[in-house]
């Protein structure tokens, strides 16, 4: 019956900077028939552009070579196929460095690698500006050409159909730049199962499968507030997989002998995780409504997930710009027993009259009480002493010289500042470069995707 | 008598810019609605007033016997901009789980809801 066929996706990796570990373990716990891997946040692709102009072979996630090194045999020998947004600026690179990897050993013959071109608008901006894109900013409605001079990167968010396409063309690894998180997983099934581009239930059922699965062990038992103390081996904590049937119905699972725990509860925690309007979550490819999810146990670590409807995408891709906003820096120091918070206070204001008797001005200067209200601020409920406190005080300015005379405020502190003070020996804070996130929308029209298979 | 939201709910939040999101979970089906009647728009704004700069906006999911929250200008410019701790909202979810809320006692036995114990 080819309505029980099923399908597993596997997630191997739930940000840039995830457990190198988690690729291979997914690839040899048990069967699964494509891994999927999200390297990109916000931020990523400005950080990927600033290493492409160092050199212009660079700008993709190198993270994602080591862990095809540690899968390419479940590639080449049992037919796993990956899928991974690691191209960032530099797609092309990315898929020229899969295969010198499979080169080196020599199973190349065995590598098609797809790779998922069009989403990157930088080259293209000054032209889509003079047409009448403002690309205004999604937030505050102000047109992009008030920090044209100041943009890194500038990305569209793509969706499943180049990836559709690369696998149609034989390709066993897909690399692309800004797809979406959730198209990574949902493009496999929708290739699988043949879903046509307006079976709006079935894609959206794709989407939020991608979205469960997207930060890798988040609905598997980590930073699962229910019932955290017994949720077990998180040591060895197994990422999730999708099994999912032509219907569009899915179930969350995990290999076995593997720590955490899938419940509705865990899965019910990833699933409001980074929501907005629930009724509406956009993607390039459906409209995915979150009231229509439907959980249930389906055995140990197992949860089942049915009744999901989506209605038609919009017109519209989302943008991400990075853009040059000025410069910051966070200083820290340690007060000890007895006294410890008035002491930090203390702290805090003496470095405050510094500052202003020196007539630095900040866009923003904010101080926290680590230990005692850095999470929750005016929520917090004091229970007794803090045996001790940690004074932060970051600001942020547009001139660069203003925060680096910050720097130098901290450390005076220690000898003429308040007592029983330490925790100073990372030396002077370092002022960072910001770069601000730019969520615009462009017509979809104007986004060309392109796809390659080399071999 | 006084139930503790975190005694009744669990929570995930996370950011999209400025705005950090809360998802409100009941630990029991049959508290979703009594936790939906409590967490009014109101109720939320009122919570967090003088930590948000922004207004909330409110959500309800019965499917998932949970709640989403926006609340708005709560990560100081959000993102890389921020300069909190906690610049991604990650534990907002736990600042809306400090949440008392009174209930009569016989609504509340009814429920089975746990009581405060004293600190």
């Amino acid at each position: 019956m080819s309505s029980e066929r099923i399908v597993r996706v596997a997630s191997g990796q739930g940000f840039w900077g995830d457990w190198l570990d988690a690729p291979r373990r997914q690839v040899e716990g048990g069967p699964v028939d494509y891994l999927m891997l999200d390297y990109l946040a916000e931020v990523t692709m400005s950080i990927l552009q600033k290493q492409k102009e160092r050199d212009p072979s660079m700008g993709y996630a190198r993270d994602f070579i080591g862990a095809m090194e540690s899968v390419l045999p479940a590639v080449t020998d049992r037919g796993v196929k990956v899928i991974a947004n690691a191209g960032g600026v530099n797609p092309l690179s990315c898929a020229h460095a899969v295969l010198d990897v499979a080169e080196a050993r020599r199973v190349a013959g065995n590598v098609r690698v797809g790779v998922v071109t069009g989403d990157d608008l930088l080259p293209r901006l000054d032209e889509l500006l003079a047409s009448g894109h403002a690309l205004a900013h999604m937030e505050t409605g102000e047109p992009l050409s008030t920090v044209r001079d100041r943009v890194l990167s500038a990305n569209a968010y793509i969706g499943s159909t180049p990836i559709v396409e690369a696998l149609a063309r034989g390709a066993n690894v897909v690399v692309t730049g800004r797809s979406t998180d959730t198209a990574l997983t949902m493009a496999p099934l929708r290739y699988e199962f043949g879903w046509g581009t307006e079976d709006w239930d079935k894609l959206a059922a794709g989407i939020i499968a991608g979205h469960i699965i997207e930060c890798g062990a988040q609905c598997s038992g980590g930073n699962c507030l229910y019932d955290w103390r017994n949720i077990p081996d998180l040591a060895n904590i197994g990422y999730p997989i999708v099994e999912a049937k032509a219907d569009g119905t899915f179930t969350i699972v995990k290999h076995p002998n593997t720590g955490g725990r899938i419940n509705v509860q865990s899965v019910s925690e990833q699933c409001v995780y980074e929501m907005g309007d629930p009724h509406s979550y956009i993607t390039p490819d459906v409209v995915a409504d979150f009231t229509t999810i439907h959980l249930a146990a389906d055995g140990e670590n197992r949860v089942k997930v049915f009744g999901i409807k989506g209605r038609a995408a919009t017109d519209k891709l989302k943008v991400s710009v990075a853009y040059r906003s000025g410069y910051k820096a966070v200083g820290t120091l340690v007060y000890a027993w007895p006294d410890a918070l008035e002491k930090a206070q203390l702290a805090d204001r003496v470095l405050r009259e510094r500052l202003e008797n020196m007539g630095l001005r900040f866009d923003s200067l904010l101080t926290e009480f680590v230990g005692v209200s850095s999470t929750h601020g005016p929520l917090t409920v004091q229970t007794g002493e803090a045996p001790e406190v940690q004074l932060r005080v970051g600001v942020r300015a547009q001139d660069r010289k203003t925060v680096e005379r910050f720097t130098r405020e901290i450390a005076p502190l220690v000898l003429n500042g308040p007592p029983s003070v330490t925790g100073f020996a990372g030396g002077r804070p370092k002022v960072e470069d910001i770069v601000a996130y730019w969520p615009a929308l462009v017509d979809k029209a104007v986004v060309k995707t392109m796809v390659e298979v080399l071999s | 008598m006084k139930v503790n939201l975190v005694d009744i709910a669990h929570a995930r939040s996370g950011d999209k810019g400025d705005t950090a999101n809360v998802g409100v979970i009941a630990l029991r089906p049959e508290w979703y609605p009594f936790i939906a009647e409590q967490l009014t728009l109101d109720r939320v704004r009122e919570h967090f007033r003088g930590v948000i700069t922004g207004d909330v906006e409110r959500y309800e999911l019965p499917n998932l016997n949970a709640l989403n929250f926006l609340l708005h200008g709560a990560l100081d410019g959000g993102g890389t901009l921020s300069l909190k701790t906690d610049a991604q909202g990650k534990v907002f979810s736990t600042a809306m789980l400090r949440m008392v809320l009174d209930v009569p006692d016989e609504r509340a036995r009814a429920l089975g809801l746990p009581m405060v114990t004293a600190a």
